[in-house]
């Protein structure tokens, strides 16, 4: 009996025991057999679909703590983390020239082989854990420190985009269009950052404005045609990605448009300093105001998911469009509102990467990928706001931390990509993982499977 | 790919024939926005000169003589067929008859000799190497098209396409490599460096299966995720272990063309399609294989049934999980083998992100073709086509920015997809699991 589980869902993450999100999940102890049977109904049911019924009232945090033990989600978490690690270290090891050189000789000197494994993996991770956290080998605490300055302000963008994508998530919908979002969302914003000359302050506000608006309508492009003509918004978001993608290539070396004057090359003038989000901890680190931003967007989508009617609407469109319809919603609305919201949280992590990360002005790679991460961070989030958070901030850790080992040890960036796609597999699959680890597999429950059925063969 | 919304719903029957109306409605919409399009060039954007059309390489065996047309008088007459064409569906249509097929490709191709006529003024546009370039280029998007039609006929939604294609080509060049290195046979290494594409092709494939069928993930998440997992672990072995020994590990060594004796030879066609090498002669048997496969025999069947209706797929014994697994394998041996028409099918060596989104164009082309393998390689070859045209155009100076023409496959599929073009629906249970009581 396998045991259906999204990486989207109910329980929190082990990594973010966090009693606002218990709060925020109340199916964690729904009365019909807890998360593993919402789950099955939120895979049965379709993609994206995020599965807690909105009116069962919210038990204690005790219960919550206790079921979720039991269920076993916190514990794959970890377990999820730490598999993914061990295959990290597995191609670091492997690739690893000492590592090779003396598994020549392993049979003689099995020793060398084993030492050398120890100081690859060791010294790799640990400069990771260095450059995410703390530095031990700085004389000062504030230099020491720096780096976790540093998760920080790689997480930023992961936050807002990761909102984004589980806004969209918890109304049953999958945007991709990270990508397409960010670039145009920073076209936006570097335009008005560059091209005008406002008062400090209301500069910064205006061309942050102007960024999350331009994702937002981006990203409602899809949710338009999704409403409207019924294109599947996974298709439209992926090829809005192009699109802005050529689109932003061509403004950018379009003199007049994006192109810096009197050059060349394909990028944009620095920004105006005042428009540039000004830095949290003084100039030495690189922390800026965009991070203050992104715990506000967390508050504010978890105002709107859990506080709302509108969240509330979307969380009824998520979990059933048809009930929601019939319940008199506008779910076509939803759909529409849901993709303006979720690209303006987008529209965030490009404005704080070309007003708080790059501002000497930025090119068509501005996004670095980050659309992308978002949606597993949004997954290992599980599609909850404070999730979205610990996920952003641990995967900031792995993005700040892979620059210092690959700078350390010599371990391509990469590697983090690996470590991290990894991690959200193995959540999304918790029978591999407890099966990996011979942990035993919860009952079948005779219930739960019919459920699950019912909805699976309906999909017909 | 297809809405949880609309599964719930038994189509009421005034839908279906609104949708009727308006599809009959589409080609001469279409036809008349083209027609505008060619206007507005003559009008604002005159271009003098003349433009040639070279038909024929040094080296055909048959010259075919070339081909010179005065620019502005050919757009006009381009422009007002394309007003005849557009009247006669506009008649068509007004009295309940179809718009056929034929005239539809006489329109595209009139269209198209329009404006690279426009586009190609005062310059001679080589059309054996933009037909022939077209072709090159469309061959991952094919393979990749076939993978993901033989998916999602299934009910697997493949988003990881982009990943088997990656897959594909990091593994056929590492294997063509060494294996070159070490045994210095080229035709055995080219070999192996295949049929390792393939598998590697089909262990995402398998990876992609297991845990949308086993383990009942979202399909989209799954494909998401493999396609950073593959470009992770592919940029990492590429750093780590393929840079510092390009030589041995990735130099792979390439298909030689083959000129087929008779075919080869025909003006036109022969350069075309008949100088390729071997991957491109499969593909074709690869797209005779996988249509006549879908729709002419017993698995064709028990594919497609376990894709629009599992249960019933269920009901008359066949096994629509085992079915499911074993086809997402079989479509990533096939995106595998399309794979190494990035390394060892034009001997390149492997870099990093080299794919560079083919498997989303290949995605784009399922759908825009359909979820039909024949239509699905035409829309391949188009935006085959637009890429290489873009190519052809900026060698020559081209009066488009070039992104707008990359962006063209895109575009077109936007509106593909929201029903603008055509009417594209999935397989019914397409992205949805089975999960048998």
């Amino acid at each position: 009996m396998s045991d259906p589980q999204p990486p989207k869902g109910d329980a929190p993450g082990a990594n973010e025991p966090d009693a606002d999100v218990a709060i925020e999940e109340p199916a964690a102890a729904s009365p019909e057999g807890g998360t593993a049977a919402d789950d099955a109904r939120a895979t049965a049911s379709g993609p994206g679909q995020p599965a807690e019924p909105a009116d069962v009232p919210p038990p204690s945090k005790w219960q919550n703590m206790l079921r979720e033990i039991a269920t076993g989600n916190a514990i794959i978490s970890v377990l999820a983390v730490v598999l993914a690690l061990i295959v990290g270290a597995i191609m670091i090891a492997f690739t690893d020239e000492r590592v090779q050189q003396t598994s020549v000789y392993f049979f003689a000197r099995p020793g060398d082989t084993f030492v050398a494994i120890w100081e690859s993996v060791g010294g790799a991770y640990s400069a990771l854990f260095q450059g995410a956290v703390y530095n031990f080998r700085r004389d000062t605490f504030l230099a020491g420190i720096r780096p976790l300055t540093e998760t920080l302000t790689f997480a930023t963008p992961l936050i807002a985009g990761g909102l984004g994508v589980a806004l969209a998530f918890r109304v049953g919908m999958f945007n991709i269009g990270g990508r397409g979002q960010m670039l145009i969302a920073a076209s936006v914003a570097g335009w008005i950052g560059f091209g005008f000359d406002l008062p400090w302050g209301i500069h910064m506000i205006v061309a942050l404005i102007g960024g999350l608006v331009g994702g937002a309508l981006w990203a409602g492009i899809a949710g338009l045609l999704k409403a409207r003509t019924g294109a599947h918004e996974v298709i439209v978001t992926i090829m809005l990605n192009y699109v802005a993608f050529y689109l932003v290539s061509w403004m950018l070396r379009t003199e007049g448009l994006l192109q810096a004057p009197g050059s060349s090359n394909p990028k944009t003038p620095a920004m105006n300093p005042n428009a540039i989000f000004p830095d949290l901890l003084g100039p030495q680190f690189n922390l800026h105001f965009g991070f203050i931003l992104a715990i506000l967007a967390t508050i504010v989508v978890w105002w709107i998911l859990s506080r709302s009617s509108l969240g509330f609407k979307f969380r009824a469109v998520g979990i059933n469009p048809n009930a929601a319809r019939v319940a008199g919603i506008n779910v076509k609305g939803m759909y529409f509102y849901a993709m303006l919201i979720s690209g303006a949280l987008l529209g965030l992590a490009g404005v704080s990467q070309v007003l708080g990360t790059v501002t000497t002005g930025f090119t068509a790679g501005i996004d670095a990928g980050i659309g992308f991460d978002a949606i597993t961070v949004a997954l290992l989030g599980r599609s909850t706001p404070w999730g979205t958070f610990a996920a952003g901030i641990l995967f900031g850790a792995f993005k700040a931390g892979g620059f210092a080992m690959q700078a350390a040890e010599g371990v391509p960036i990469e590697i983090v990509l690996v470590v991290q796609s990894l991690i959200v597999l193995f959540i999304a699959a918790p029978p591999l993982v407890r099966t990996i680890f011979g942990l035993p597999q919860p009952g079948s429950r005779p219930k739960r499977s019919r459920k699950a059925d019912t909805k699976g063969v309906q999909a017909k | 790919m297809s809405k949880t919304v609309e599964h719930h719903r038994i189509a009421p029957q005034p839908d279906a024939l609104a949708t009727t109306v308006v599809t009959s409605w589409k080609a001469p919409i279409a036809f008349a926005i083209f027609t505008l399009i060619a206007l507005a060039l003559a009008v604002f954007a005159p271009r003098p000169g003349e433009t040639t059309f070279r038909w024929s390489r040094e080296s055909d065996a048959i010259q075919v003589p070339d081909l010179t047309v005065p620019v502005m008088q050919a757009l006009w007459a381009v422009v007002a067929l394309l007003a005849v064409s557009t009247l006669y569906s506009v008649l068509l249509v007004r009295s309940k008859r179809r718009v056929p097929l034929w005239l539809v490709v006489v329109f595209a191709i009139l269209f198209m000799f329009g404006f690279l006529t426009w586009a190609g003024a005062g310059a001679s546009l080589p059309m054996i190497g933009l037909l022939f370039g077209s072709l090159s280029l469309a061959v991952p998007l094919i393979y990749g098209s076939l993978a993901g039609v033989i998916g999602e006929r299934a009910g697997v939604v493949n988003i990881a396409i982009e990943a088997q294609l990656l897959s594909g080509a990091f593994t056929g060049a590492v294997v063509a490599s060494v294996v070159n290195t070490s045994t210095g046979q080229q035709w055995f290494a080219l070999i192996a460096g295949t049929i390792a594409a393939m598998v590697s092709g089909m262990l995402v494939g398998m990876v992609l299966a297991a845990f949308a069928i086993k383990y009942f993930v979202d399909q989209v998440i799954v494909g998401v995720v493999l396609n950073v997992l593959v470009v992770g672990l592919t940029s990492f072995f590429f750093s780590q272990v393929l840079a510092p020994n390009a030589a041995a590990m990735n130099t792979p060594p390439r298909f030689d063309r083959l000129h087929i004796p008779v075919l080869g030879d025909i003006p036109i066609i022969g350069p075309v399609f008949f100088q390729q090498t071997i991957i491109v002669y499969l593909m074709y048997a690869a797209v005779a294989l996988v249509y006549i496969g879908l729709f002419h025999t017993r698995w064709g069947l028990r594919v497609r049934a376990v894709g629009e209706h599992p249960q019933a797929a269920d009901t008359v014994g066949i096994k629509v999980n085992r079915t499911r697994f074993w086809n997402v394998a079989l479509a990533g041996a096939i995106a595998g083998l399309g794979g190494t028409f990035f390394t060892i099918g034009s001997g390149i060596a492997f870099n990093k992100e080299m794919t560079a989104g083919a498997g989303f164009i290949a995605l784009a082309a399922v759908i825009f073709g359909q979820w039909d393998p024949i239509k699905a390689t035409l829309a391949a070859l188009l935006f085959g086509f637009a890429s290489n045209l873009q190519n052809t155009l900026s060698v020559i100076g081209s009066p488009v920015p070039s992104e707008f023409m990359l962006m063209l496959p895109y575009v077109v599929t936007i509106f593909a997809v929201a029903g603008l073009v055509g009417k594209s629906r999935a397989p019914a249970a397409d992205g949805k699991p089975y999960i048998k009581s």
